[in-house]
């Protein structure tokens, strides 16, 4: 011992002198490396969120105009019956272009008066509609309605559109901007949280769009992958697991359950398309069938976790349970598949998480259609919260561009609250034990 | 292969009975025609280098080998005159009688208390709380480890020392009231302290059990046991009183082995 340090301390030999500062410095190099590769990994995903919640946040915020709109029962219940069906189906839009007319009289031009119509959006029909549906007592009445802009209006009262820019440039024009202006200055133009896109769904106008019935749609697809993907996933890697003898059979599906989790998802869509939807005829564009092929997907992801950590459990406590005198089955469902559920929660989450993410199989079995009503069951027509997205990114309209982010910010939300779940759960399962 | 010139393997009041007893895995051989019978209230010890077939040949005393794939006994078991080799015998009832403990201390990561109870629990050995809270004392207090324990029953079983845990799983092997307790090389993973008082449990346990221990070590098996078997190579060399073992071994591999030549 004394010799050793003797050496360490009073290095007499100039060559191990430079071989030990050779290796420090390897050593410091090292570090270097890997603190620089994290860094570029943390910057471009900061590059990423950075982007995104840039044009995003927009999305979050709508402006209206408030107009003092006359409820002329003539207009909306010319008989008097107050019957709610012909309530619903009234022609608000005049009552609306009725109120812009008198804050406006000098637009005269039938060209003009369109223009000053389209400042409001198509959405206020439904929106009146909406009011005097649950209101009815309004019919007859003045009342100051906050109307929803229109897409264009919203993108320039948010500054997306440069009024300094040639006329012919810019998708608001100059007469547009006047009114504007005058709105303005009469203190008519409000700005709130978009609730909307948290409570509607979906919509070919920017500002009627919501993202709910995606969220829905989600919602019910994966629970209908988790339902039939979890029992199935765990009980058969349980099985091959504890069960099975290991003999060729085991081996070759052992193999194929890994080859399965290789096979791009399109795939999986044709599948579903060919046999869920062309054989069974189940419905098209549903959660159920959606939900059916991400279980297909997903389940061997799940096989594989749950393997791993069923391997992962020490022999010795199945040793322990069989010593006192435990079945087979015993030892399985109160030792080991307990002592695994932790990996495989985080198993079954990760492959949940990339279910929600998915879009391309989605695609096959129609779940990319226009759907605008909020999905009740698992039946209903609906889409999910990445093909939204992909829809919203095809479409042109500028405001739809600020939508797409905001969607996918919901959907990184999502992804981010799923995988604290699985952190939640591994460290409560964790700590029982 | 009963050779009575060098072994006493029979004995008057056997508790277990094995003959011609050879085990392989997957078609490799590793005991050949073991004959041997454990007394009655008394702890027989098992010696021999590492690799020569002793926790096999405990592993067949309560067919903890079944679970093993490709493992194939042959010969004869017998406890208490009942074949347990037979197919017709459930491992998982012969478990409970002939209970097992394990090199290294594995108690079950649940708390103290569940460690015992799991045991007469699942053999439905007890009718409400109150039993089992009482099952659990006795076999506490039986293993040495209720005072050190018992305000603490409720904690973890992975949180005591390593010759804590070594006694806890004792308890849980007599919770299910065995006949019988194997001991695979209990003390091999404890500090001398600890081996102590297990060898002192052990001692104690015998008045009412049949013990059978693995060990490596001469001198616990000169401690603990009465009989004493020397395993060599898949086969039991000699077998006999440990005190004869010990000072006069006939056999001259069991001299070489006590003396420290090899193993
Ligand atoms: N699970 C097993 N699979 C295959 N061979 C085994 C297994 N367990 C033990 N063996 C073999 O059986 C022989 C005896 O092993 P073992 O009974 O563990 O010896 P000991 O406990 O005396 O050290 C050894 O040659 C070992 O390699
Ligand atoms: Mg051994």
């Amino acid at each position: 011992m004394t010799d050793r340090e003797h050496n360490t301390g009073i290095a007499v030999d100039a060559a191990e002198v430079k071989h030990a500062r050779k290796r420090y410095r390897a050593e410091r190099r090292f570090r270097m490396y890997g603190m620089a590769a994290i860094a570029a990994a943390a910057g471009m995903l900061a590059l990423l969120v950075i982007s995104i919640v840039a044009t995003g946040w927009t999305a979050f915020y709508q402006h209206s105009i408030a107009l003092d709109v006359t409820f002329e029962a003539k207009v909306i219940d010319p008989k008097g019956g107050r019957d709610p069906s012909v309530l619903a189906r009234a022609d608000y839009r005049k009552l609306a272009r009725a109120s812009l007319r008198e804050l406006f009289p000098d637009v005269k031009k039938r060209g003009d008066k369109r223009k000053l119509y389209g400042l409001l959006s198509i959405g206020v029909d439904q929106q009146l509609a909406e009011l005097v549906a649950a209101d009815p007592s309004l019919i007859g009445q003045t009342r100051r309605v906050e109307i929803y802009a229109s897409d264009d209006v919203d993108s320039f009262l948010k500054g997306f559109i440069d009024r300094e820019a040639p006329e012919s440039d810019r998708r608001v024009k100059d007469k547009e901007i006047a009114w504007l202006d005058k709105l303005e200055a009469d203190g008519a133009i409000t700005s709130d949280l978009n609730l909307r896109f948290w409570t509607k769904g979906d919509s070919r106008e920017p500002e009627l769009a919501g993202f709910w019935g995606a969220m829905v749609g989600s919602f019910f697809t994966l629970l209908v992958t988790l339902a039939l993907s979890f029992p199935v996933g765990v009980l058969a890697a349980t099985y091959l697991e504890e069960f099975a003898p290991k003999n060729r059979w085991t081996d070759i599906i052992e193999v194929n359950i890994n080859n399965l989790a290789a096979v791009p998802s399109i795939v999986f869509g044709l599948l579903g398309l060919a046999v869920f939807l062309n054989f069974f005829g189940l419905p098209r564009s549903a959660p159920l069938v959606g939900g059916m092929v991400l279980a297909l997907m997903t389940l061997p992801t799940i096989i594989i976790a749950s393997r791993s950590a069923l391997k992962a459990v020490p022999p010795s406590i199945r040793e322990a349970a069989f010593g006192v005198g435990a079945s087979e089955l015993q030892v399985v469902t109160h030792h080991v598949v307990p002592l695994a559920l932790p990996g495989i929660l985080t198993g079954a989450i990760i492959g949940m998480a990339r279910a929600l993410g998915e879009t391309a199989p989605l695609l096959m079995i129609g779940m990319v259609a226009f759907i605008v009503d909020i999905p009740g069951s698992v039946t209903d027509p609906a889409t999910v919260m990445p093909v939204q997205i992909y829809l919203w990114a095809d479409s042109p309209e500028r405001a739809f561009v600020a939508r797409t982010s905001a969607g996918v910010m919901a959907l990184l939300g999502f992804l981010m609250l799923m995988n604290a779940l699985a952190v939640i759960l591994r460290k409560r399962f964790e700590r029982r034990w | 292969m009963l050779d009575s010139e060098t072994n006493s393997a029979t004995i008057a009041d056997p508790k277990v009975v094995c003959r011609d007893v050879s085990v392989s895995y997957s078609g490799k051989q590793a005991l050949f025609d073991i004959d041997l019978d454990i007394g009655i209230h008394q702890v027989t010890s098992l010696i021999g280098p590492s690799g020569c077939g002793k926790s096999t040949f405990l592993r067949c005393m309560n067919r903890m080998n079944d679970v093993i794939d490709g493992c194939v006994v042959t010969g004869s078991i017998s406890v208490d005159g009942v074949e347990i080799l037979d197919d017709e015998i459930d491992a998982v009832q012969l478990r409970r009688r002939v209970g097992m403990v394990f090199q290294k201390p594995n108690p079950f990561p649940k708390s103290i208390y569940d460690n015992i109870a799991y045991g007469p629990r699942i053999h439905g050995l007890v009718r409400g709380k109150d039993e089992l809270d009482e099952v659990v004392q006795t076999s506490l207090e039986r293993a040495g480890l209720w005072e050190e324990v018992k305000d603490r029953l409720l904690q973890p079983g992975t949180g005591l020392s390593g010759g804590q845990q070594q006694r806890l799983c004792i308890a849980r092997a007599i919770a299910v009231r065995p006949d019988v307790i194997l001991m695979d090389e209990p003390c091999s993973a404890l500090d001398p302290i600890a081996t102590a008082r297990v060898e002192e449990l052990i001692d104690e346990l015998k008045r009412s059990y049949s013990i059978v221990i693995v060990t490596h070590s001469m001198q616990q098996a000169a401690r603990v046991s009465q009989r004493t078997a020397f395993f060599h190579l898949g086969i039991v060399v000699e077998v006999g009183e440990t005190e004869q073992i010990f000072t006069n071994p006939r056999d001259e591999r069991t001299q070489g082995y006590i003396t420290g030549r090899y193993g």
